[in-house]
């Protein structure tokens, strides 16, 4: 592979992200879990607003993700029979859905955490970094429906395609870089920043999603933890 | 029957007098970090009042607790499913102020201050924001003996069936007493039911309710579903904290820290034993009236040998049978039935108990305004200031049959022993019709009145030979801070915003028991 910055960014950099996301949270995980949390601030200031903002933040973007990933990676909507041009239509129209929703929720985020002076004072860098650097990448994400939507209104779905081959083919670790040479800027920079998401997570409080409680819809109420031996 | 044993509390609200010493103590001990400024792991309430944080007795406004729901256990604040829909915005969730926003005050501005005409002001500052304060506008205590006006103390939950509630803002009308809080280390805990990452755990040796600081990840369901809400949020930590029973000190045979230091000696600790298998049963008693009994029926008698015997089978060392057996808590929850549960009907079935206050008013019954017995110094049950309803709105989900009978013992014991004191022949009359004997009247003026240390506790040390840990781990950590600053005093670089503290030498123990961390 002759180096290029197309090679770096979109052949090397998703790896180096991804092993900085992986080994970073399992080392998190083993050492650090003092500070494994969500790092809630609703207790600090304004619930109802907390109400519409962190669910419209969480929703819309958990929709995005859960998007991203069927879309890219698996072929559940070709199964449905959809075909590509439909495919490209409700990826446009529920990411754009979704987008928007998630744009709303975090600008409110944000804005309570840089505005409210307790959320302000009990913010660490990285909880302002991390929701700004979303944000980006969110605006750029929705940025790219300027190219996709007129694209899909006259059946052209080509860039779409091409992404699909080129996350599979890092999801596959047979990266291919130049397959992008040639796609619109704003859909490099949105990925760009995405993988980004990845290195940043293990340094961030992003990590409560990796303990996402799903296990207490099965658990048993009560806990008790015994240090007794057994004396059987 | 599966015994297990509790550690529990009572408190004599009758010889509370008020002082916070439980408080300040606590707060020194465990609270006085960043993030847990406005948390107040004990606190001491006025009654009359709304309380810390307001008004959390009202259920209708806060959610917490159980209720039934198809004769089912369920918690109020939503089913397992629901709950994880609220995850990403707890609406439920009390908001800081709900407490108090926490201060100090800008003390050097009263040595830096340039010469002025005027004095310098030291002005409240926010711990929360850094930013100076205009106005205190409420604390932990804002309502200390009877504190602000009528109207905001008279929304109090448990007067909201009082007759003559209006009357009882008037000076003369008007009554108080101290109500002393803790985390309750619930039988049936609502905070651990709610925790979705199962952080929270009750321990099989003592019944003190933890919460893993390290599974902890902030989803902050515990803190509505408490309805005593004493579980707390640490703002800066990110996870919840709440009262930890003093359990280095109570495994060691220690009291409580605000046990040990209360002044009015009005609290006891004790070793209480039950049946572990009735909890889901008689925490879903129908009535909630009933409740109160039903949590009597949970307890064990500890000198019945087949409790004794089943004990054993069970784990509990001998030294705590036997701590059960004389334990001060026994005597009053079920011997003398004198102690009640506070707010049985939110269904936790709470360990701390609290002996319900008289109101005595020597003024009133000199010139016999008010009937009296006992030479007219002890005040009639029917002419004390409290109202019945009050109280049994706090201690019986407003059954007064418990509370006048508790009453009427305190009464009782009160006359004969003034008999004893000031005639010196016992006048037994006044025990009759208080359900009371000579000798109980003297046991109870002996844990009551006297109140020696040794009575008030009977805390057996926990048995670490048959624990899993090995102390040798814990050895160089530095108690309840977060990060590992002090383990070895070597830093290894901070990789994380955060760091464990993680047992130092873990790897060069001559003997290393496997620590046990799962849930059993």
């Amino acid at each position: 592979m002759i180096w290029s910055w197309n090679t770096f960014l979109f052949g090397i950099y998703p790896y180096i992200a991804g092993t900085i996301f992986l080994l970073g949270s399992i080392i998190r995980y083993e050492r650090e879990q003092a500070g494994w949390t969500s790092y809630s601030s609703q207790i600090l200031a304004s619930k109802r607003y907390m109400m519409w903002a962190s669910n419209l933040w969480h929703i819309g973007i958990l929709t995005l993700f859960l998007g991203h990933f069927t879309g890219l990676l698996t072929d559940i909507l070709e199964w449905l029979g959809l075909d590509p041009v439909e495919h490209q239509w409700l990826a446009a129209s529920a990411g754009i859905t979704a987008g928007v929703v998630a744009m709303v929720g975090g600008v409110m985020l944000l804005l309570r955490r840089v505005l409210d002076p307790k959320v302000r004072y009990a913010s660490r860098p990285m909880d302002i970094i991390i929701l700004v650097w979303l944000l980006i990448t969110l605006c750029f994400g929705l940025g790219t429906q300027f190219i996709s939507v007129p694209e899909v209104i006259h059946d052209h779905v080509q860039n779409m395609e091409i992404l699909i081959h080129y996350v599979r083919s890092i999801a596959e670790f047979q990266a291919n870089p130049q397959l992008i040479i040639n796609i619109p800027l704003i859909y490099k920079v949105h990925m760009f920043c995405g993988f980004t998401v990845f290195l940043l997570f293990p340094f961030s409080r992003l990590v409560h999603i990796w303990t996402v409680p799903l296990n207490y819809v099965v658990r048993p109420y009560q806990l008790v933890r015994s240090k007794i031996r057994s004396v059987v | 029957m599966k015994v297990r044993a509790q550690f529990a509390l009572v408190f004599n609200l009758d010889k509370c007098i008020g002082c916070h010493t439980c408080s300040v103590t606590c707060k020194n001990t465990w609270t006085n970090r960043r993030g847990t400024e406005y948390i107040w792991f004990n606190n001491v309430e006025t009654k009359p009042g709304i309380g810390y944080p307001k008004n959390w007795e009202n259920q209708d406004q806060w959610h917490g607790g159980w209720i039934l729901k198809n004769g089912k256990l369920s918690l109020k604040q939503g089913g397992r499913f629901w709950e994880l829909m609220t995850i990403f915005a707890n609406p439920h969730l009390p908001e800081i102020l709900d407490y108090y926003e926490p201060f100090t005050y800008d003390y050097a501005h009263l040595l830096n201050a340039q010469l002025s005409e005027t004095a310098p002001v030291a002005r409240p500052v926010s711990l929360v924001s850094g930013q100076v304060m205009e106005k205190i506008e409420w604390s932990a205590n804002w309502e200390d003996q009877l504190g602000g006006t009528y109207q905001t103390r008279s929304v109090d939950y448990n007067l909201r069936d009082v007759p003559g509630k209006d009357l009882l803002g008037e000076f003369e009308k008007t009554f108080l007493f101290y109500l002393p809080r803790m985390c309750n280390h619930c039988l049936n805990p609502a905070c651990v039911a709610a925790c979705p990452s199962g952080a929270i755990y009750k321990r099989e040796e003592d019944g003190i309710v933890l919460i893993d600081q390290d599974r902890c990840r902030g989803w902050r369901m515990c803190i509505s579903a408490c309805p005593y809400k004493k579980v707390y949020f640490n703002w800066d930590s990110g996870k919840s904290e709440k009262c930890i029973a003093c359990y280095p000190r109570v495994e060691s045979g220690l009291p409580t820290i605000c046990s040990d230091t209360c002044v009015g000696r009005i609290r006891y600790n004790g070793i209480m034993l039950y049946d572990a298998d009735r909890i889901a049963e008689l925490a879903g008693t129908t009535e909630e009236q009933d409740l109160y009994e039903a949590q009597m029926n949970i307890f064990l008698n500890p000198h019945d040998p087949e409790v004794i015997a089943q004990a054993r089978l069970d784990d509990v060392p001998d030294s705590w049978i036997d701590a059960a057996q004389r334990s001060p808590i026994y005597k009053m929850a079920m011997d003398w039935k004198i102690a009640l549960p506070l707010h049985p009907e939110f269904r936790t079935l709470p360990m701390v108990w609290y002996i319900p206050p008289l109101s005595p008013m020597g003024r009133e019954i000199s010139p016999r305004n008010i009937p009296s017995k006992a030479e007219d110094i002890i005040p009639r049950l029917e002419s004390l200031r409290i109202p019945i309803d009050y109280l049994a709105s706090l201690f019986t989900a407003g059954n007064h049959k418990p509370v006048i009978a508790s009453l009427k013992k305190l009464i009782a014991m009160r006359a004969y022993q003034r008999s004893l004191h000031v005639q010196g022949v016992p006048n037994t009359e006044v025990l009759d019709g208080a359900d009371l004997d000579e000798a109980t009247a003297q046991d109870m003026y002996r844990y009551l009145a006297i109140a020696n240390y040794e009575d008030r506790f009977v805390i057996p040390t926990s048995h670490q030979e048959t624990m899993m840990d090995d102390p040798y781990d814990f050895q160089g950590q530095n108690g309840f801070v977060f990060g590992n600053e002090s383990s070895v005093g070597i830093s290894a670089g901070e990789l994380f915003p955060r760091r464990r503290k993680e047992t130092p030498a873990a790897n060069v123990q001559p003997l290393h028991f496997v620590r046990h961390r799962g849930n059993v």
